[in-house]
């Protein structure tokens, strides 16, 4: 017991040191890519010299990285996230009215990626008809060819709930994954033997084939976590969706340090926890098999 | 009276109210292309903040976007003295803020005085700082109130078109509005609503109460393939400016909803990296800062093909800074480019290029080949620079298009000078040309060609100089003119920028709404909201 | 030869031949513009119609294919090699090592790779040929496209470590390096030919996206997926079915792909 407490502890330590070098190198990412001083205000012909000066010495306060950093996370452990240098809000403020709805998009999101994935690579595996399995690989490569910004548009076109487009986007991603992994594990010597001798299908799925390939397809759900929070930036900016992943965007294009770091420690946390658990709860799928 | 004859009566009686609550109320919905970075009217630097100052700010002056005077607003008159130093505003009484806080001229002195603030920075106080030191306000009464300026400001009147005044005593501070609309609910990343201003003083000329609309409705989209989705299917009333390639998409099936006011005041223009400490090559600098090879440049593109081809006929090839829809400041006097690669390659030889085997080349044998930047994401200028690719490559220049996140492009315009030649353009320009003492003073950072210099590094740059200041301290619109003219005439000779072409004011309008008469100027659909209804939503 | 693998193969050859005889079958180029023919539907002289440009959209997706088939597929190489090193091996070697990759990965997953791409356009001159831009670019992408992947041959090559046949080899006394090649990397083909199979596409859709950022091909040369973009206005005004080839060929070539790596992607148990 006492060796497992440690064991969580210094998994716990580990997944925050890399949450800190995320948010560190993002810092540092921002920060030496060219544009970083630039802002759109110091083309207007109305300021004069003065407010041209002001408006550049306030984006030269957060030159020295290091102490933009050290002092970011003395705030933040007091729970003061900063400032959104675009929008000029407090960035706790923003990603709490943000969260809830990326986190519903990213939820609903990902389930029916999963379901038309599960339903399709299962059936792909199960039936291994060529026609079948042609027209599967047709319909997600379709989709993969159709870039993000049009699957959102076509959700606007159609009112179909942004959650569909990132659902959409993610499918064929882990389709291809999935099937070819079902399809090997259907192919072992043991299972054909298992099916020629006439076990049902159902014992045949849940006993001997999901436990082999679960580890890795954990391992796919974890990175389509990954994948579902990138292509929330198109849908959302798109949809006109007031999230995490348009705020993203918005952060970018005008190099909004604060807004950019918060939200990179976010995104680092959400990947690790999702892939964390997949490796945790995979290792006792290895455990049982072996 | 018979009982059918009463039924009848009572239809048509229902009837009329019916229309009348329909025409009369109801919402107005329409898109802004980015998140409004601030509510205080003082600080506006953004289009999306500048549409709901306009739609909820109530100014002492208000210039009609229609007729391109000056009307009275809050203010029933006003004075400009002989020197240019000091204005006078008769205010009217009896006006309240839409939380009924009464508006004074104390209100007035308040929000010169924040808007003058060194700290605050504002675009539209830097407008009035002629020079150094204080503006004094002097209230005289509760509707007199007179400001003092350090120095004569030139168009000093029509500056306060931009000045939303702002309540000293209210509690909701600049949410406290003397506008036809007030802000009611702002959704981050997707909406801001406004609604009716209960207090708003101003009456149609039959008496009723301004505006019309109940409420605006302001979506946030950035996205135009996504805004005219939305207006197609009736999700919006207007587009207030729309672009080329969709206005004659929509014309062909709507031909009822699309407008162009003809020429505005935009310009989309090219211009060469001039400056000494750039870090690109000498014998490239000597191209750019002759006059000849920029003449000749402008000679060898095709105008008429970028309004044709780009904007689909609506726009017009530049002629100059002006353009021809500001009809008292355009140089009447300018006459357009002939495009002409001959005549291009003539002026070159005059330099000593030469065009040997399809390339041109300097007269060390350098071959002429240099890079034109422009913003991602805008359709226009990317195909623009395509089609000056085009062009050059007729007289053996090869041209280089990279188009660079907006941030990575102001970088290399103003900070490393890291560019060869860059497309640009001026949008929401100002009719008066003292609104642009910043780009043509030679010394000024928006001098875009060759920013900051300590003395002017040519003679005609010191003449523009000159005649920037002349015109800047007079009061006689004649004499202004004239320099301006002169100034224009100047820039077209030594072509620092090489103006390409003046857009047109497109925007789609539904027929649901009533009374919009699309202008040229800025906000060119909704300038009159007040007075806007939309019917059957 | 089934059908299946007979079709696949008569469609590659004939778009990788057609792109090869650009200059042949589309003699004006993909640069020409015909400025008095802007936009327009197919005819005998513009078999695809023009783009808006007047260019040729015929020509402009032959000479394409070579950009786009030729540069794609060698950056999906160059990813899922990358992904197979980094996953399979720390799979294989599982431990702190494995912890230590899977971290790295998820960073690599996390960070904002806009900057680091921005900056990389900042650092190549202006001038740059387009072929050497185009070259970065597809580099880059191989070099940042390896993530997904990685974890999935973590997880594939830990569990084939742990399994029964890998301990007897192990225990019969194979030497690791024979263990990992000849027993643990066959395993890993499903995972390795899907990553490949999907970052076909991907790499040709990033490729048009970063041209917002400078990167990517140069105007006027085209790809396909600048020509992808296209449909981005498409939505707003409907079909123009045209429009739609390079996306058809797109789907058909990558389908075609997969089709003709089907039997290697089931692999050896």
């Amino acid at each position: 017991m006492h060796g497992l407490r440690w064991k969580i502890a210094g998994h716990a330590l580990a997944l925050l040191a890399t949450v800190l070098v995320g948010g560190l190198l993002s810092a540092t990412m921002v920060r030496l890519a060219p544009g970083f001083d630039a802002d759109e205000r110091e083309l207007d012909p109305h300021l004069n010299a003065q407010s041209l000066q002001a408006l550049r010495e306030a984006r030269h306060h957060d030159d020295n990285i290091i102490s933009f950093y050290v002092d970011y996370m003395k705030r933040a452990a007091h729970g003061d996230l900063g400032n959104s240098l675009a929008l000029g809000q407090p960035v706790r403020t923003l990603l709490r009215q943000r969260l809830p709805l990326t986190v519903q998009l990213l939820g609903i999101g990902l389930v029916l990626s999963w379901s038309l994935t599960s339903m399709l690579a299962l059936s792909a595996a199960w039936l291994r008809l060529p026609t079948y399995d042609t027209m599967a690989t047709a319909i997600s490569g379709m989709l993969l060819c159709l870039p993000a910004a049009v699957l959102a548009l076509l959700s606007v076109l159609w009112n179909a709930p942004g959650a569909i487009a990132i659902a959409l986007i993610v499918f064929p991603h882990t389709y291809r994954y999935a099937r070819n992994l079902l399809v090997k594990a259907y192919s072992r010597p043991h299972i054909l033997a298992a099916r020629a001798k006439g076990l049902r299908e159902a014992r045949i799925l849940f006993w001997h084939v999901v436990p082999v390939v679960m580890p890795q397809m954990l391992a796919l759900a974890g990175v389509s976590v990954s994948m579902a929070i990138g292509a929330t930036i198109p849908v959302e900016a798109l949809c006109g969706l007031p999230g995490i992943g348009q705020l993203a965007w918005q952060a970018a294009l005008a190099r909004d340090l604060p807004l950019l770091v918060n939200i990179t420690i976010l995104v680092t946390l959400v990947t690790l926890l999702a892939n964390s658990s997949a490796d945790v709860i995979g290792s006792m799928f290895r455990r049982q098999e072996a | 009276m018979s009982f059918k004859k009463l039924v009848a009566l009572t239809i048509i009686l229902v009837g009329a109210l019916l229309a009348q609550a329909t025409a009369q109320g109801s919402e107005l919905r329409f898109c802004l292309h980015n998140e409004p970075k601030t509510f205080n009217p003082l600080q506006v630097d953004d289009d999306a903040a500048a549409s709901i100052r306009y739609l909820t700010g109530g100014v002492l002056v208000r210039l009609n976007r229609q007729t391109q005077q000056l009307e009275p607003e809050l203010a029933e008159s006003w004075k400009v003295s002989k020197d240019g130093r000091e204005i006078s505003f008769h205010l009217r009484g009896g006006i309240a803020f839409s939380d009924g806080t009464p508006f004074t001229a104390e209100d007035v002195a308040y929000t010169i005085r924040q808007l003058m603030d060194p700290a605050l920075h504002s675009p539209s106080g830097d407008a009035f700082r002629s020079d150094n030191g204080n503006i004094e306000s002097e209230v005289i009464s509760s509707t007199q109130i007179s400001i003092r300026f350090p120095a004569e400001v030139a168009g000093l009147d029509r500056l306060f078109d931009q000045v939303a005044i702002l309540s000293r005593y209210s509690a909701k501070k600049e949410m406290a509005v003397l506008g036809p609309f007030m802000v009611a609910d702002y959704k981050p990343g997707a909406s801001v609503l406004l609604k009716r201003n209960p207090n708003y003083w101003k009456k149609d000329e039959q008496g009723r109460k301004l505006p019309y609309l109940d409420s605006i409705l302001l979506q946030i989209q950035p996205n135009r393939d996504v805004e005219m989705l939305q207006f197609k299917r009736g999700e919006l009333d207007l587009i207030n400016t729309l672009d080329s390639e969709y206005f004659d998409k929509l014309a062909a099936t709507w031909p009822q909803v699309v407008h162009d006011a003809g020429p505005s005041l935009d310009s989309e223009q090219l211009w060469f990296n001039e400056v000494a400490k750039g870090p690109i090559p000498q014998y490239k600098k000597d191209w750019f800062r002759s006059a000849n090879f920029r003449r000749a440049i402008s000679e060898a593109i095709n105008r008429e093909d970028l309004s044709r081809i780009v904007y689909h006929g609506h726009a017009q090839p530049a002629m100059g800074p002006f353009s021809p829809a500001n009809k008292f400041w355009f140089d009447a006097k300018l006459k357009p480019t002939i495009y002409s690669p001959d005549g291009a390659l003539k002026s070159l030889a005059s330099d000593g290029f030469r065009f040997e085997n399809g390339t041109l080349k300097d007269k060390s044998g350098n071959a002429v080949v240099f890079s034109i930047i422009t913003n991602a994401g805008n359709k226009a200028r990317e195909r623009m620079a395509v089609l000056i690719q085009d062009d050059l490559l007729k007289i053996g220049i090869q041209v280089n298009v990279v188009t660079l996140d907006f941030p990575s492009l102001i970088e290399r315009m103003t900070q490393s000078f890291d560019y060869e030649a860059i497309i640009l353009g001026l949008t929401n320009v100002d009719l008066d040309p003292d609104g642009e003492m910043n780009v043509w003073l030679s010394s000024a950072e928006n001098h875009q060609w060759n920013p900051q210099q300590k003395t002017p590094e040519t003679v005609w740059e010191a003449e523009i100089d000159r005649l920037m200041r002349l015109q800047a301290s007079s009061s006689d619109p004649m004499k202004r003119k004239e320099a301006f003219d002169r100034v224009q005439e100047i820039v077209v000779e030594e072509q620092p920028f090489i103006f390409l072409i003046n857009k047109n004011a497109l925007s789609a309008v539904s027929t649901r709404v009533h009374g919009a008469v699309p202008v040229i100027l800025s906000p060119q659909t909704f300038w009159n909201a007040e007075r806007l209804t939309v019917s059957g939503n | 030869m089934s059908l299946r693998r007979i079709l696949p193969f008569v469609l590659l050859a004939l778009v990788l031949s057609a792109s090869v005889a650009a200059s042949w079958l589309a003699p004006a180029g993909y640069a020409k513009q015909y400025r008095e023919a802007i936009d327009a539907p197919p005819s005998r002289a513009h078999w695809l119609g023009t783009d808006e440009l007047g260019r040729d959209r015929f020509a402009r997706v032959l000479y394409g294919t070579r950009i786009s088939l030729l540069l794609a597929p060698a950056a999906a190489l160059l990813s899922t090699l990358l992904a197979a090193l980094i996953g399979g091996l720390a799979g294989y070697l599982g431990g702190t090592w494995a912890r230590m990759a899977m971290a790295v990965t998820d960073l690599f997953l996390s960070l904002p790779w806009l900057f680091l791409l921005i900056t990389a356009r900042a650092l190549m001159p202006l001038n740059v040929s387009p072929l050497v831009s185009v070259l970065v670019t597809f580099l880059l992408l191989g070099l940042l496209g390896w993530t997904a992947a990685a974890r999935v041959l973590c997880s594939s090559a830990a569990s084939v470590r742990t399994s029964d046949f890998v301990r007897q080899a192990r225990a019969s006394g194979v030497s690791g390096q024979r263990l990992f090649w000849v027993h643990v990397a066959p395993n890993l083909t499903p995972a390795l030919y899907a990553q490949f199979w999907i970052s076909i596409p991907v790499f040709i859709l990033s490729e048009a996206n970063l041209g917002i950022l400078g990167l990517g091909v140069a105007e006027p040369m085209p790809s396909w997926g600048s020509l992808l973009k296209e449909l981005e206005n498409l939505v707003s005004f409907g079909a123009e079915p045209w429009k739609f080839v390079p996306l058809v060929l797109l789907v058909l070539v990558v389908t075609s792909f997969q089709l003709l790596l089907s039997k290697q992607e089931e692999g050896t148990a």
